[in-house]
This record gives C-alpha cells, sequence and structure tokens, in this order.
C-alpha cells in the first residue's frame, strides 16, 4: 500500500543521527570548511582563535541551557516562554546562594529559584489551563519584579561588594585544564593553517581552562537526549506533548509529567541564569539575562525541539555573541560568513526547484555580501544587535522545515481522553 | 430592557475575577513584605499604599495611567485576534525617536508639526510591527520570537542614531528639543507646581473608544474577534488568515507609537534615556491581561497600576520596604486574574449548560 | 462457543450506573451484563449516553452511582490504568494515537512494565499481530498509516497489554464495507480465543450480524435487551428511537439543466503528494452529487478547494458561470455557497460565542447581519430568533454560548445560516454525523427542500445510506482522483465498497 512506502521511503530519505536528520549534518561540516575558508580570505584571524571559541563556549552555555528547558516543556506540550524569567530568577537564586554557601550550593541556589518560577507556570498552564504565552509573559513580569525587588531589599547592606542592583565577588567554580596539550594547541592555532590551526583553536578551547559547568552543559544535553529517547519515561513524556488525550487513554498521568517536564525546564533555565552570575562573569546585575531565555527559545525552535539540535543552534548564537565581544573585525568578516552561507542555501534551494525560497534566500545574501564589501567596519555600537538580528534571520529562513510537538500550546484538560 | 440585564449580567461576572486575583496579590504581596525582614510591617505598606495621594502624585497616576492604556490597548488589538504582539515595548520605544527627531527639526509650523510627528510616530510603529507580521505570514515565524527580538533590536538602532546625530547636553545625549510653537499646554488642576495633566492624554481616551468601536460594531473587529475565538473556524467563513495579521499587527504597531507622545509634547520636549519612560510596553502587556483586553476593564487595570506604581515612590521615605514590592504585586495580580478568569469561564460553562437543560428536561449529553 | 448461558457468570456487570455533568444526566439506572466469550452490542442514537458509559467502564470517568464489577468484583476505576489491570481495554472512536511517534511506540505506551520499550516489545508486538492477523510495521510513523491500520493498531494497543473485555466504539463508522467485513473476521477469531467484545453501534444491520447480546440505550439509561435471532431490525430501531429510524430516501429527481459548480482538471498538490489529481466534475440545480471515498483521500482537500481556503496547484473552478478560480473564500461565500463544514466544532462555530454571533459568521459581509463596514447587531439577532424558530433549535435564549447546544442543536443552527440568503450552492460534509436522530431527519428535510428548490449540492458522508438515499449522482473519489460515477437508485453499498478500496469485482 501507499502508506507503508511512503513510510520506508522516509525512513531511508532520513536516517537520523542523534536525531538530527542528514541535512542537518551536512550543514555542520560545510560550516566547519567556511569558517576557516573565511578566516583566511579575510584574514580576520580572531574568527577561530582559542578565545574566540572560549568566549564563545561562555556565551553559548547560558542560552544552550534555556533552550534545553524549551526542550522539556515542550515535548512536554507546554510553551515556556517564561524562560526568561526563570532564568532571571536563576541569577538572584545563584548569587544569593554563592555569597553565603560557596559556589555550588550557588549552582544549586539558581536551580531552585529556576525550578520555582516553573512551579508557578505550570501550575497556571496545566492545572487552570490558562494560555501558555500569556502565563509565560505573566511570569516574566512577577520575575522581573522579584529580582528588582530581592536584589534590593537582600544585597543592599552588603558592603562594600552589594549594592541594590548588583553583588560583585562571587565564588568561582572550577576549572578543567589538559596539561601540556593546551600549550601544544594554542601553537598550532597560532601558525594560522587552513582548516588544521581553526580546528586546533575548536579544540583548544574545550581542554583548557574550561568550567566545570560549560562541561555539565554537555552531560546535560545528552542526558536529556537519552531520556527523551530511550526510556520509557521520555516516551510518556513526549506522547504528553503529541497526543495528551491517548496518553491519558493509556494510563499515563499527563499532568504529572507535564509538572515534571515543565519543573526541569525551569530548572535548566535557572542553571543558565547562575551560568550568567557564576561562571561567565562573578557579578550579579539586575536583569543580567538581557533576553537570552527568548534566544533560547529561538535556538530549541531551529534546534526543531531535540537536545542536540538545541545544542548546535546555541553554539551558533554564542559563536556570533564571542565575535561581537571579541572584536569590529571579525563582526565585519561575520557578514562575508553569512553572505556564502545564505548563497550555498540559494543554490540548494534553486536544485530542489524551490523558487521563491531560493530568491529570498538569494536577496538577502547578496544584501550581506554587498554590506561585506563596500564597508569596513560595523559601527560598534551596533554589534550589540548581533545575537537577535542572527536569531530572527536563522527563524525565517528555517522555520517551514521544522515540526513541533502535535499539541505543544494547548491546554489539556484532564478527562479529554476518548 | 433585555440587553441592560444582560450587560449588568456580564458586568458582575467580569468583575469576580479581578476582585479574586487583586485579592490573592493582595495576600502574597503581604507574605513577601513579612518574609523580606524589613523593619516595617504589612501594616505600613498599605497605610502608604491606601493613603490618599498627594496632589503632585494624583496627576502623575492620571498620567501614567494613559500612557499604560495606550500600550495596553495597542497590546490587545492583537491579543483579540490570537496574536501575541510582545513587542509594544520595542515599537513605542523606535517610534518615540523618530517622532522626536521629526517634531525638533520644526520643518513644518507649530500645529502641522504635531500632527505630522504624531503621524509618523504611528507609522514608525506599524513599520516595527510590521516585520513581526511579515515575518509570520511569510516564513511562518512565531510573532512572540520577533517581537522580543524586536524590543531587543530597537533600542540599540536608537541608540545609535542618538549617539550619531544627537546633541550632548551634560551627561545625556538628547535630540533637538521641540520648539515652544509645538509645546502643548496641560491642565493644572492643583496648580502649576503640582505639575500638568497633559492634553494629549485625551489619546488615550479616543484609543479606547475607537478600539471599543472596532471590535464591537465592525466587521473588521468581528472578523478580528472570530480569528482569535476560531482560527479554523474564522478561515472557513471567510476571513483571509493573512491579511488579518498584517492588518492587526499594523494597527497594533501603529497604536504602539502613541504611547509616549503625550509626554513628548506635554512635557518632555526632547528623547533622550533621561527623559524616555522605557517599560511602558511591558506594563502595558500586564494591563491589557488585567483588562481581559476590554476596553472598559483596561481602563480599570491601567488606572490600577498607575497607582500602584506612583504610590509606591512614598514607600523610600516612610518605610524600608523597597518600592519594587509593587512590581512583584503587579505581576503576581496578572498571573492570578488570568487563572482567575479561567475558573470564572469555566463555572460559566457549567452555568450555561444548566440553562440548556432546563429548557430541554429531556437533554441527554453523550 | 458458550454452550449453556447460565453455566457462565458474567464477565462485566454494570449495576445501576448513573453519570450527571452539569445541567445533564448523561447515565441514570444503566445495567448491562456481559459473558464471557461473546461480543455483546449496545445500541442507542447519539447521545443516547453510549460514549459515557464506556468511558465509566473504561476508568476515564467516574460514575455518580452505581457499580462496575469484573469477574464478580467491584471496582472503582480511579483512571484507565486500573480498568487496564483488571483487563480492560478500549478501542476509541476518535483513535487515541499519536502522529508523530512510531506504531510501536503509541503500542507500547503506558505499558512499558510488560515488555520495555525496545527489542522485547518488539517481539512481542510482531508476534501479537502474526497471531491475530494484524499486518503493521512497527516503525513506520503513525501519521502514515491509513484508517483501516490505525484501527488494528488500536485493536494490537489493547491485546497488547492483555485485555480480556475490548470495548470498541463505534468501530466501523469509518471503515467500508469490505473493511468491515476484515474486522468482524478479526472480532470473531478474538471471540473464539476467548476475548468478550463491548461493540458499540447505531448500525442496526452490523449489530445483528455480529452480536451475541443486545442492550439498547435510550436517553441516557438501558431500556432493552434482547438476541440477534428473535428481534427484527424494526424492533430495536423502536426500542432506541421510540419510531422507525428516519430513511433518507429521496422521490423523484428534481435535476435541471442549468450548470451551477464545474470543477475543471482541479489538482493540488502538496509537498511532493497529489492530493487531488485532475478532478472534473459537474453539479447543476436541482442536483445532489454524492462523493464517496474512505476518509484521507482527498474529500477535505476537495471541500476546502472548491471554499477557496486552499487554493488548487492547477484546474479551474466555476459556479455558474462566473470563474471563481482565482476568488477568496469570502468573495465564493458571497456569491452564494453554503458551507456545512466536517468539523463543525473547529469550522462552523466559535464555541464561546452566542448564538446570534454565529449567526454572522460566514456571512459577515451580507445583509441582515451588515451594513456598510458596520455589524448590524440588530438584524443578526432577528434572524437568529428566526432561525432558532425554523429549524427547531433548542436553546434557552440567542444570547446563549454555541458550546452550551448539543451536537444535534449547534448542527441545525448551521444548516439554517448556511440555507439562509438563498445559495445557489451547498458543501455538505458529513452533515449529520453525530446528531440525533430527530435533527438528523430534519437536516434531510431541509437538503430535500433545498433540492426542490433549485439548490446544487455537494455532499460528501461516510454514511454510505445517506448518499445513496439523498444522491442524484455519486461519485468514488481514491486517492485524490474520481475513480467511478454510480447511480445512487442501483448501486449497492457493497459495490461503493469496492469502487472506494480500489478493488475490482
Amino acid at each position: 500500500m501507499t502508506a507503508t512506502m511512503v513510510s520506508v521511503q522516509q525512513r531511508l530519505g532520513a536516517r537520523r543521527i542523534l536525531g538530527l536528520s542528514p541535512l542537518t549534518w551536512v550543514l555542520v561540516v560545510v560550516g566547519l570548511v567556511l569558517v576557516p575558508l573565511v578566516r583566511v580570505l579575510t584574514s580576520s584571524t580572531p574568527l577561530t582563535a582559542t578565545t574566540t571559541f572560549t568566549a564563545a563556549i561562555l556565551s553559548t552555555a547560558p542560552i544552550a541551557l534555556a533552550a534545553l528547558g524549551g526542550v522539556w516543556a515542550e515535548r512536554a506540550g507546554v510553551v515556556n516562554i517564561g524562560l526568561e524569567g526563570q532564568m532571571l530568577l536563576g541569577t538572584w537564586g545563584a548569587a544569593y546562594f554563592n555569597w553565603y554557601y560557596g559556589p555550588w550550593v550557588g549552582l544549586l541556589g539558581g536551580v531552585l529559584l529556576g525550578v520555582v518560577g516553573g512551579l508557578l507556570h505550570a501550575i497556571a498552564t496545566i492545572t487552570f489551563g490558562v494560555d501558555q504565552i500569556v502565563s509565560g509573559v505573566a511570569v516574566n513580569i512577577i520575575a522581573a519584579g522579584a529580582v528588582d525587588f530581592l536584589s534590593k531589599a537582600f544585597f543592599s547592606q552588603i558592603t562594600p561588594n552589594g549594592g541594590p542592583r548588583n553583588l560583585s565577588g562571587l565564588y568561582s567554580l572550577p576549572t578543567v585544564n589538559v596539561g601540556g596539550l593546551d600549550t601544544w594547541l594554542s601553537k598550532l592555532n597560532g601558525r594560522h593553517w587552513f582548516l588544521v590551526s581553526d580546528v586546533a583553536g575548536l579544540v583548544g578551547s574545550l581542554i583548557s581552562h574550561v568550567s566545570v559547568v560549560s562541561l555539565l552543559v554537555i552531560a546535560l544535553a545528552v542526558l536529556s537526549w537519552w531520556l527523551l529517547r530511550r526510556t520509557t519515561f521520555g516516551l510518556r513524556l513526549r506522547s504528553c506533548g503529541e497526543n495528551p488525550a491517548a496518553a491519558e487513554s493509556l494510563g499515563v498521568n499527563v499532568y504529572r509529567y507535564k509538572y515534571v517536564a515543565v519543573l526541569v525546564s525551569g530548572g535548566f533555565a535557572g542553571l543558565g541564569g547562575a551560568f550568567l552570575t557564576t561562571v561567565a562573569s562573578s557579578t550579579f546585575t539586575v536583569g543580567q539575562t538581557q533576553g537570552r531565555g527568548y534566544i533560547g527559545l529561538a535556538a530549541m525552535i531551529f534546534g526543531n525541539w531535540n537536545p542536540f539540535g538545541a545544542l548546535g543552534a546555541s553554539a551558533l548564537f554564542g559563536y556570533a555573541d564571542a565575535l561581537r565581544l571579541r572584536s569590529a573585525s571579525s563582526l565585519h568578516a561575520l557578514l562575508l560568513l553569512l553572505a556564502i552561507g545564505l548563497l550555498l542555501l540559494t543554490v540548494w534551494r534553486l536544485l530542489r526547484r524551490q523558487l521563491r525560497s531560493a530568491a529570498v534566500n538569494g536577496v538577502i545574501g547578496v544584501a550581506f555580501l554587498l554590506w561585506f564589501l563596500l564597508t569596513d567596519s560595523i559601527p560598534k555600537d551596533l554589534g550589540g544587535m548581533t545575537p537577535y538580528l542572527v536569531t530572527l534571520l536563522v527563524l525565517s529562513l528555517a522555520s517551514q522545515n521544522l515540526r513541533m510537538p502535535a499539541a505543544d500550546g494547548k491546554p489539556y484538560r484532564k478527562g479529554s481522553a476518548g | 430592557m433585555g440587553w441592560l440585564v444582560r450587560a449588568a449580567r456580564s458586568t458582575a461576572t467580569g468583575l469576580v475575577a479581578p476582585l479574586i486575583a487583586i485579592l490573592i496579590s493582595v495576600i502574597a504581596t503581604s507574605l513577601v513584605i513579612s518574609i523580606s525582614g524589613s523593619d516595617s510591617g504589612i501594616g505600613d505598606f498599605w497605610r502608604v499604599m491606601l493613603s490618599a495621594p498627594k496632589d503632585q502624585t494624583m496627576v502623575n497616576i492620571v498620567n501614567l495611567a494613559g500612557e499604560l492604556y495606550i500600550a495596553a490597548v495597542a497590546a490587545a488589538i492583537g491579543f483579540r485576534m490570537g496574536l501575541f504582539n510582545i513587542g509594544v515595548e520595542g515599537q513605542y520605544g523606535l517610534a518615540a525617536y523618530v517622532g522626536a527627531v521629526f517634531a525638533g527639526g520644526m520643518f513644518l509650523p507649530g500645529p502641522l508639526n504635531i500632527i505630522v510627528a504624531i503621524l509618523l510616530a504611528v507609522l514608525t510603529g506599524a513599520a516595527w510591527a510590521g516585520i513581526a507580521a511579515v515575518l509570520k505570514v511569510y516564513r511562518g515565524v512565531s510573532e512572540v520570537i520577533t517581537t522580543l527580538m524586536l524590543n531587543a533590536i530597537g533600542p540599540i538602532i536608537v541608540t545609535h542614531f542618538l549617539n550619531r546625530y544627537g546633541q550632548q547636553t551634560g551627561y545625556e545625549i538628547q535630540t533637538k528639543p521641540i520648539g515652544r510653537s509645538s509645546w502643548i499646554a496641560g491642565w493644572a488642576p492643583f496648580g502649576q507646581d503640582n505639575g500638568q495633566i497633559w492634553t494629549l492624554g485625551l489619546i488615550a481616551v479616543l484609543v479606547g473608544a475607537g478600539f471599543w468601536l472596532l471590535l464591537n460594531r465592525t466587521r473588521l473587529g468581528f472578523d478580528l474577534r472570530a480569528t482569535g475565538a476560531s482560527a479554523t473556524a474564522a478561515a472557513a467563513s471567510g476571513v483571509g488568515a493573512k491579511k488579518m495579521v498584517v492588518v492587526a499587527m499594523l494597527l497594533s504597531g501603529g497604536v504602539a507609537g502613541l504611547v509616549w507622545i503625550p509626554e513628548f509634547f506635554g512635557g518632555a520636549h526632547t528623547y533622550s534615556s533621561a527623559t524616555f519612560t522605557s517599560n511602558l510596553g511591558f506594563t502595558g502587556l500586564a494591563v491589557a491581561l488585567l483588562g481581559r483586553n476590554r476596553a472598559g476593564g483596561m481602563a480599570f487595570g491601567a488606572l490600577l497600576f498607575s497607582w500602584l506604581t506612583c504610590q509606591s515612590d512614598a514607600l523610600q521615605i516612610q518605610t524600608d520596604i523597597a518600592p519594587q514590592i509593587v512590581e512583584i504585586t503587579q505581576g503576581i495580580t496578572v498571573l492570578a486574574v488570568v487563572v482567575a478568569y479561567e475558573l470564572v469561564q469555566r463555572y460559566r460553562a457549567g452555568a450555561e449548560q444548566r440553562a440548556v437543560a432546563a429548557v430541554l428536561p429531556e437533554a441527554v449529553s453523550a | 462457543m458458550v454452550t449453556s448461558e447460565t453455566a457462565l457468570a458474567p464477565l462485566v456487570e454494570l449495576r445501576d450506573i448513573g453519570k450527571r455533568f452539569p445541567g445533564v444526566v448523561a447515565n441514570h439506572d444503566v445495567n448491562v451484563t456481559i459473558r464471557p466469550g461473546t461480543v455483546h452490542a449496545l445500541v442507542g442514537e447519539n447521545g443516547a449516553g453510549k460514549s459515557t458509559l464506556m468511558k465509566i467502564l473504561y476508568g476515564v470517568q467516574r460514575p455518580d452511582d452505581g457499580t462496575v464489577l469484573v469477574d464478580g468484583t467491584e471496582h472503582a476505576f480511579k483512571s484507565p490504568s486500573d480498568a487496564i489491570a483488571v483487563g480492560i481495554g478500549m478501542v476509541f472512536q476518535h483513535f487515541m494515537l499519536a502522529d508523530n511517534l512510531t506504531v510501536l511506540e503509541n503500542c507500547v505506551l503506558g505499558a512499558e512494565r510488560i515488555h520495555g520499550i525496545a527489542g522485547k516489545a518488539r517481539a512481542a508486538f510482531v508476534d501479537l499481530g502474526q497471531r491475530f492477523g494484524f499486518d503493521l510495521d512497527p516503525d513506520a510513523l503513525v501519521e502514515d498509516l491509513g484508517v483501516a491500520a490505525r484501527q488494528r493498531l488500536e485493536i494490537v494497543k489493547v491485546l497488547y497489554r492483555g485485555a480480556q473485555v475490548i470495548i470498541l466504539d463505534e468501530p466501523t463508522a469509518v471503515l467500508v464495507p469490505q473493511e468491515v467485513d476484515q474486522l468482524f473476521t478479526n472480532l470473531r477469531d478474538l471471540r473464539a480465543s476467548g476475548h468478550s467484545l463491548l461493540f458499540i453501534s447505531h448500525k442496526l444491520d452490523e449489530v445483528l450480524a455480529i452480536a451475541d447480546d443486545i442492550t439498547v440505550m435510550r436517553r441516557g439509561t438501558t431500556v432493552g435487551e434482547a438476541k440477534p435471532g428473535s428481534v427484527t431490525k424494526r424492533q430495536l430501531a423502536e426500542l432506541m428511537v421510540g419510531s422507525e429510524l428516519p430513511s433518507p430516501e429521496t422521490a423523484e429527481s428534481t435535476v435541471q439543466t442549468r450548470m451551477m459548480l464545474s470543477l475543471a482538471g482541479v489538482s493540488l498538490v502538496v509537498g511532493e503528494r497529489s492530493v487531488l489529481d485532475g478532478i472534473d466534475l459537474t453539479i447543476h440545480k436541482g442536483e445532489v452529487l454524492g462523493i464517496a471515498g474512505v476518509e484521507g483521500n482527498g474529500q477535505t482537500e476537495l471541500v476546502e478547494v472548491i471554499m477557496g481556503m486552499t487554493k488548487p496547484t492547477s484546474g479551474a473552478i466555476v459556479l455558474g458561470d462566473v470563474d471563481v478560480t482565482a476568488m477568496s473564500t469570502r468573495g465564493r461565500r458571497e456569491a452564494g455557497i453554503g458551507y456545512i463544514p466536517e468539523d463543525r466544532q473547529r469550522h462552523g462555530l466559535l464555541l464561546d460565542a452566542p448564538l446570534w454571533e454565529n449567526r454572522i459568521l460566514g456571512h459577515q459581509t451580507q445583509p441582515p447581519n451588515a451594513r456598510g463596514p458596520w455589524i448590524d447587531r440588530r438584524g443578526a439577532r432577528r434572524d437568529t430568533e428566526r432561525i432558532v424558530e425554523q429549524y427547531d433549535v433548542r436553546t434557552p435564549s440567542i444570547d446563549t454560548n454555541a458550546r452550551a447546544l448539543s451536537g444535534g442543536n449547534q448542527q441545525k443552527l448551521i444548516v439554517g445560516r448556511e440555507m439562509s440568503g438563498d445559495p445557489v450552492l451547498l458543501m455538505a460534509s458529513h452533515p449529520t454525523r453525530g446528531v440525533d436522530v430527530g435533527a438528523q431527519a430534519a437536516i434531510w428535510d431541509h437538503i430535500r427542500d433545498a433540492r426542490k428548490a433549485g439548490l446544487a449540492v455537494l455532499l460528501i458522508s461516510a454514511d454510505l445510506d445517506e448518499l445513496i438515499g439523498l444522491s442524484d449522482t455519486i461519485e468514488v473519489i481514491l486517492r485524490g482522483r474520481l475513480v467511478g460515477t454510480f447511480d445512487p437508485t442501483t448501486v449497492t453499498p457493497a459495490e461503493l465498497g469496492t469502487a472506494m478500496t480500489g478493488g475490482h469485482d
């Protein structure tokens, strides 16, 4: 029958590795070659310098944690734009507990406060069936107010490190360093050989003075993937996001799985906040997240609701952010990178006869190319737009090939089975 | 007479939810104060908050309520059709800057200068929101994320241009101030020392009336509400979904462009990070949710939030409670109100089914 | 088989079950006794309370009164898991499957304790399939399965959990006659292997063909029991609805020569799949054209293309003598197309809006609902009163929200609305699905009357009796193509079924 033929075709056509489609892997490989190429073309060495990658890891981790949090909640069918607020709560929780109980308890404090934010969202959306976007907005408002109030109430009297809107001098967490190898890789990176030095830069950043929390993020992505894909627990959780009525008809306690998912989601976001205060810096300030929760949400979408996809997409955003922080020249080189990427995509769309998409991609690609060719640098104060612009760009190019869980965002009421 | 009874009944049920919500937030706020370990007690807090406002505070409450109301209506236009324009913040910020730059240039005589500047602000807000509409319609990107990203990008652009073309005065860089002929005097009910109620605050009244008329009396408004109630049914009824997204987003962004206008012509006269009032967009969203996107409800919500914000200034002086506490109060009120509405809604659906059953004694449902 | 009826104790007993929802008594004093190893049919019309009763037996809902006994022991199920634990399984009318999960994942979901979710589970699944003759690929995504395969998966799911009692809620509603035969073969095999089946239906022929015992429900309670050998269809119908079942037959032809709708070479390609393929059809004034087909063969898309909700990839649509191919949905509605959608709650109503606003829906631009850019509330309200009166919509007032009405009354409102303003063409998708017998008869009458007055009707229905009874011509749709034209005065349901599945006799 046709039905089976279609399914066979699909499976042969899209043999997924770690839940990612072959196309995604092609993109990853292309990216790995493209970046060194642009580095050579523009002789902008910061593009693949170890220090850039180190900065990228610090930028990536909080976004990735938010994105993973998003994967958890949305796989269970709950859209959580409260991630931003939960992350914000995490920054305060981490600062408070770090100051009084040390760095590890600080991390836990961040997670705890994130979970509290998740709980608010869970009660409103799961128990009371409130619109998930509306609840998320409300959670963000509460979180912003709470952090504002709490830092004023608790950090004002700490002298000299504290203030109504900040707390500095927090304890830091250990880093991992593979001795010897890192200096060798760093030397290799300095030679600027095509591809070799670039890869050395990337690998070097992963083994020299890398925070244990950064490594934890990778571990959490793996763990999330395994739990969601390979265990009974994950199957049940995903079923709540695909068809909760069916899950309930088979005895799955839908509310319980949704609650677990949203609490974990809040916890991940809270950890992301903790990362900002204790790993990426050693200072808490009010409003430290700067929309990273939202960018994480975008990374989750671009990562197709898959933990590894979310991690990869976050790395993309983190890398762009790092370039902005590193140097103006490398940000300018990023324009060429985007232009080439877009034009390659245009060719691919043309081959698949998706003419309209090709046209759109092509126009944007040429625009970036012209921008690169006609300017020497990007105004410094515009550099801050990079992560947000990249988010818009990436989503508007990718949205249509993605698949979200079927019941994502829809309120579910117990007893709806049948 | 029938409509009067209906109106009375819907107002009564409409009031239940906000009242429950306010009660919950009062309890929650009191709890936060009592555990935050300040020397002042819960009593002090409520005494300050509920005291009769000073004359100047009264003026501030009215002015801020007007701005919040415009922002809330902007958000509500989207909400009512199920479109989440979280980007009011970015839209009115950019619009305020563009309006200020044009008005400061004084290219046109007084009143005309004002009108064109307002139009430009409206267009800017609409255009900024329009980006999100286009991305949603043609690329399928959720407007929630695009508007949030645009919120982040807007201020960066403004800062860039302000730094480049603004005037340095003291520590601030500002746009060229508007000439006297474009100032709009306000109404000073308690004497000039206690401040003026901005004349252009009347925009809020117009926007509110227009919003009510649009939604309840026009075909376009019906299409908008139908889309919000059921996108699938609206599409089947002949509402063009894409066109509706674009129209609603442009309207919403256009109204957002008006948010800071009363303050600009009534008091600020120039745009700088010191004169510009930020965050009205986000608070406006909260007001829209609190007022359930209804013209009347949002008016109540705007006054309530404005009251809380303006009265909280006195906390600083009279107690040691951080005035930021009212942000928590506001947030909890919003969350509580949406939950309470949900419960009232369920109760009403049940009551209605009973009413149907009452006329049909034989009714049995599967 | 059971040799003596008194020899075996009842397997399941429902005693004096009662269930009330806000304002509605869904069940009261319901008594059903199921013997082991039998097919027990529960019949009753839509809204008689069958589904509620089944949900109680399966633990989805808890009864307010009465007791549920399984094997002589009383049970109070808190959730489906409790029911599953004592060997009760249910195949829902609307399949309970997650499209984006595989067949195997759907099967093991909730039953992971038995064999885990990997290799052992797969082996057990394949084994079950072979034993009972269900052919299913464990790794296929459910979204790629057809209706019959989904139903087989639902039955395997139940067997996988070791159910002894299997509830089937209207299992034949979506199947063609041949698939029904196949299903009955499966069910007889299951009965032979000792399973008990509770078969819910309102199709009396099928009940008489498969059941060992029959219980009849009406207005929320059990009103009688019968044996297939000693009862006629007519007697059952009288028990069910208190009178004879209405029949959809139409009298003489009213087809006129003037062409009302014609489609020429209409195709629709979605992604790389051809959903509609070169559709040519014509409907004249006063003609009812019936479309028969297994669900998911392009009927929904055909309606959407004609309504203008989806643009065809190629082909032309002409209404009267106007080419409407490029016209918007609104334009087409203004040109006189009435639309009774397949899913009234999703496409036909604003559930949380009052009836009078629902009167406006779909006719926003036309009198009496609008005057220029303004909504004419008074006009709309007055006309809603008229519809409520003429179409016998049972409601306390026109300010009642649509959600509060029963399915039949919702549908009557939609029919009344779509018949207003003298449409020239009516698109009717499953117009009587899920409505009670009274409303069904009324809707058929309205369609017949309008046809006599010159209305052209495109009728899509899964109920072959309805199609044969009402249509002047029947076209069969299969994989997006029209594959055969039949004369309803001579065709049998079995012949239609053959054509619908692409078989040859």
